[in-house]
């Protein structure tokens, strides 16, 4: 979005993530009539965690419930939005945007490059973890999609960004995965909504630090903040840098951060083969390396599916005691 | 409907729209004869994919659409591109990798189209352009516009997918005015019916839909101008999703390295093995709609028209890699400028 161009105040005592979501569904179908909301349960029941509530009602016609079938779902979002609708997907979980994959991957994301025209799309993945989630509805796969050339992926870790950001990502002339993070639904509050945000594409740094560099994004940002606070009373300053946007990725934020700190741990909720965390140590090393003062450390979730139990759930995916640990480990060097 | 032709006026546009079908059938045949011949010489790259004994069905879908409309056609569908529009030159250009076709050389073969013309490009996924073909109507239907149809082409190992299902139920229930033709050419790729599915006919499937379902034969230019113009007729007049099945045999490979060894000589035989451009040839020249001479000269006018074509693409640039943006997004501020090195 440009900068300077204000965003709607949207003034509250406490607005949590998903509200953010919501208002920026508003906004979006309010300032621009091509965009349609389409998913399972969104109209009447508001979406199975209420992110669409009432919008059926205060945008009639224009949030529908489609049937199970996120192919089809997906498929006519390329239709529309070649036709020059600006359509809004809501996958009920991350986890079921698998069975509208192809569509994603191999229609939505190849439109532009085949035939030049845009194809601008948002998918809403509700995905990470949250206790008691289990194997199917915790995941965080923003890797497969980004491994995609034609897609934007977007991992907002905060109310405003999750608003601002939104909103963004409905003006992109491109398919935009938008990966909102559950936890972060109720988690997180915020006062208002921003007037002004950063562009898509830029990262953030969430906390400033001398002494290493974390690279996150979504949840695991705030486990990083958690851990830079703890270092900070034993005089260790830690640089928690968020993503923002895993595709593109700010290389040169990372790599400036890098450059003041000279050390780097990357931190992602995703499985640990390959993924967000390998492509940043990628990009340090192979343009970086020389900032370097000592191997650059990755930290992901264990290499299983996700449990269901809460006590495996939290052994299972980083947290600030497990990123504490591999900071330590890494300042030793 | 055009089956009744009770007036003379009736029978003269009958009579046209016959003729201007095998026009586009003869058209397709030539284009396809031309295509394989050159990629038996080794010109232009990749695959040739043929419509050899669906170019009746195929034109049938493309001269009951109009302007306006939209279809997503499948591999076979030469002659119904060319009636909805499509030029030769698209056809061969995308073939010969002409950095003037449609597809500047970034998609082959029968992955062209022009989505602005309603001609959608395929993926090789099949059953997914289905519910593309959906959301146009969607799209369509919520600015108000009302009379537009769509079509989509697919073949009977389609309808095994989950795209289909998808697809096929998601226009159900919201009512588009969605022709689905379902070219039954007995295989898909080498694998027969029997192994396919199980049901007597694919056209049963409509009803678990709730859609109306209708059968027609596909070597039978007159029989597919009926039935997939009649369904043509009730999606535009607001009946619903009509599913065609067509039953017909493919008279050629999948591909043009593929020998159809596999194919049944009972099937070649049987009536379905008959070559729909002879059977209209026949009929017309029958019905005294055309003369046997005038026929010959249409053939020769076709080859000509394709040859010019041929030449000229033949003399065209190919892509230049230096030239190429190498960028898959329209919005060109978000490319990853990070290229792995």
């Amino acid at each position: 979005m440009s900068r300077g161009r204000p965003l709607a105040h949207f003034v509250s005592m406490s607005i949590t993530y998903l509200d953010a979501i919501r208002a920026a569904q508003a906004r979006a179908l309010a300032d621009d009539p091509r965009v349609y909301i389409y998913g399972q349960d969104v109209a009447a029941f508001g979406g199975a965690f209420k992110a669409t509530k009432n919008l059926a009602q205060e945008f009639p016609g224009r949030v529908t419930d489609a049937p199970i079938s996120e192919d089809a779902m997906m498929g006519s979002a390329v239709g529309a939005a070649i036709e020059g609708m600006r359509p809004i997907i809501e996958m009920q979980f991350a986890d079921f945007s698998t069975i509208g994959f192809n569509q994603i991957v191999n229609n939505a994301g190849t439109v532009h490059w085949r035939t030049r025209g845009a194809c601008p799309i948002v998918v809403r993945l509700p995905c990470g973890g949250v206790p008691g989630g289990g194997p199917f509805h915790s995941q965080s796969i923003e890797t497969i999609y980004a491994h995609y050339p034609g897609l934007v992926v977007l991992t907002p870790a905060t109310v405003e960004d999750a608003y601002s950001m939104l909103i963004e990502a409905v003006a992109i002339d491109d398919p935009v995965v938008f990966c909102e993070h559950k936890f972060l639904y109720y988690h997180l509050k915020a006062d208002e909504l921003p007037d002004e945000a950063l562009p898509v594409g830029k990262a953030r740094i969430a906390r400033p630090g001398r002494d290493m560099t974390i690279v996150t994004y979504s949840a695991m940002v705030h486990e990083a903040l958690d851990v830079a606070r703890e270092f900070a009373g034993e005089g260790t300053e830690i640089e928690v840098v968020d993503l923002r946007s895993v595709k593109p990725i700010d290389t040169d934020t990372v790599i400036a951060s890098v450059a003041r700190t000279g050390r780097l741990l990357c931190v992602g909720e995703a499985w640990p083969w390959g993924g967000v965390t390998a492509e940043v140590v990628a990009r340090v090393a192979g343009e970086a390396f020389h900032l370097l003062d000592a191997p650059p450390m990755r930290l992901n979730s264990k290499d299983t599916p996700i449990p269901y139990h809460p006590d495996l759930w939290s052994a299972h995916r980083p947290t600030a005691q497990s990123i504490a640990a591999a900071a330590r480990q890494l300042l030793r060097h | 409907m055009l089956q009744t032709c009770e007036s003379e006026s009736d029978s003269a546009t009958w009579r046209e729209r016959f003729l201007e079908s095998y026009g586009w059938m003869l058209l397709a045949r030539v284009v396809d004869d031309k295509l394989g011949a050159l990629y038996r010489a080794g010109k232009g790259t990749g695959g040739v994919y043929l419509g050899a004994g669906q170019e009746a069905l195929s034109a049938a879908i493309g001269v009951s659409l109009e302007k306006g409309d939209v279809f997503a056609p499948l591999i076979r569908d030469g002659a119904g591109r060319l009636a909805f529009g499509e030029s030769v030159a698209d056809a061969i250009r995308t073939y010969l990798g002409s950095s003037l076709g449609p597809m500047r050389g970034r998609d082959g073969n029968v992955h062209r189209g022009r989505p602005a013309e309603g001609i959608l490009p395929m993926l090789s996924h099949l059953g997914a352009m289905v519910s593309v073909v959906n959301g146009v109507l969607m799209a369509r239907r919520s600015r108000g516009e009302s009379g537009v149809v769509g079509a989509a082409s697919l073949g009977d190992g389609a309808t095994s997918t989950g795209a289909f299902h998808e697809a096929l139920n998601q226009a159900a229930v919201e009512k588009l005015p969605l022709v689905l033709v379902v070219a039954n050419n007995r295989y898909a790729y080498s694998t027969p019916n029997e192994r396919q599915f199980a049901c007597r006919s694919l056209v049963d499937k409509a009803a678990g839909y709730g859609v109306r379902g209708r059968t027609c034969d596909g070597v039978d230019l007159e029989s597919c101008l009926e039935v997939v113009g009649g369904a043509v007729e009730a999606a535009r007049a607001g009946e619903g999703p009509q599913l065609v099945v067509a039953e017909l045999l493919r008279l050629c490979g999948h591909g043009e390295h593929d020998d159809a060894s596999y194919v049944a000589s009972d099937l070649k035989a049987s009536p379905l093995g008959r070559d729909c451009l002879e059977v209209a040839a026949r009929k017309a020249v029958g019905q005294g709609w055309i003369h046997a001479a005038e026929l010959e000269a249409l053939k020769a006018a076709k080859r000509e028209q394709v040859e010019t074509v041929v030449i000229e693409a033949l003399g065209e640039p190919s892509p230049d890699p230096y030239q190429e943006s190498w960028c898959a997004l329209a919005s060109k501020h978000l490319s990853e400028t990070h290229e792995g090195v």
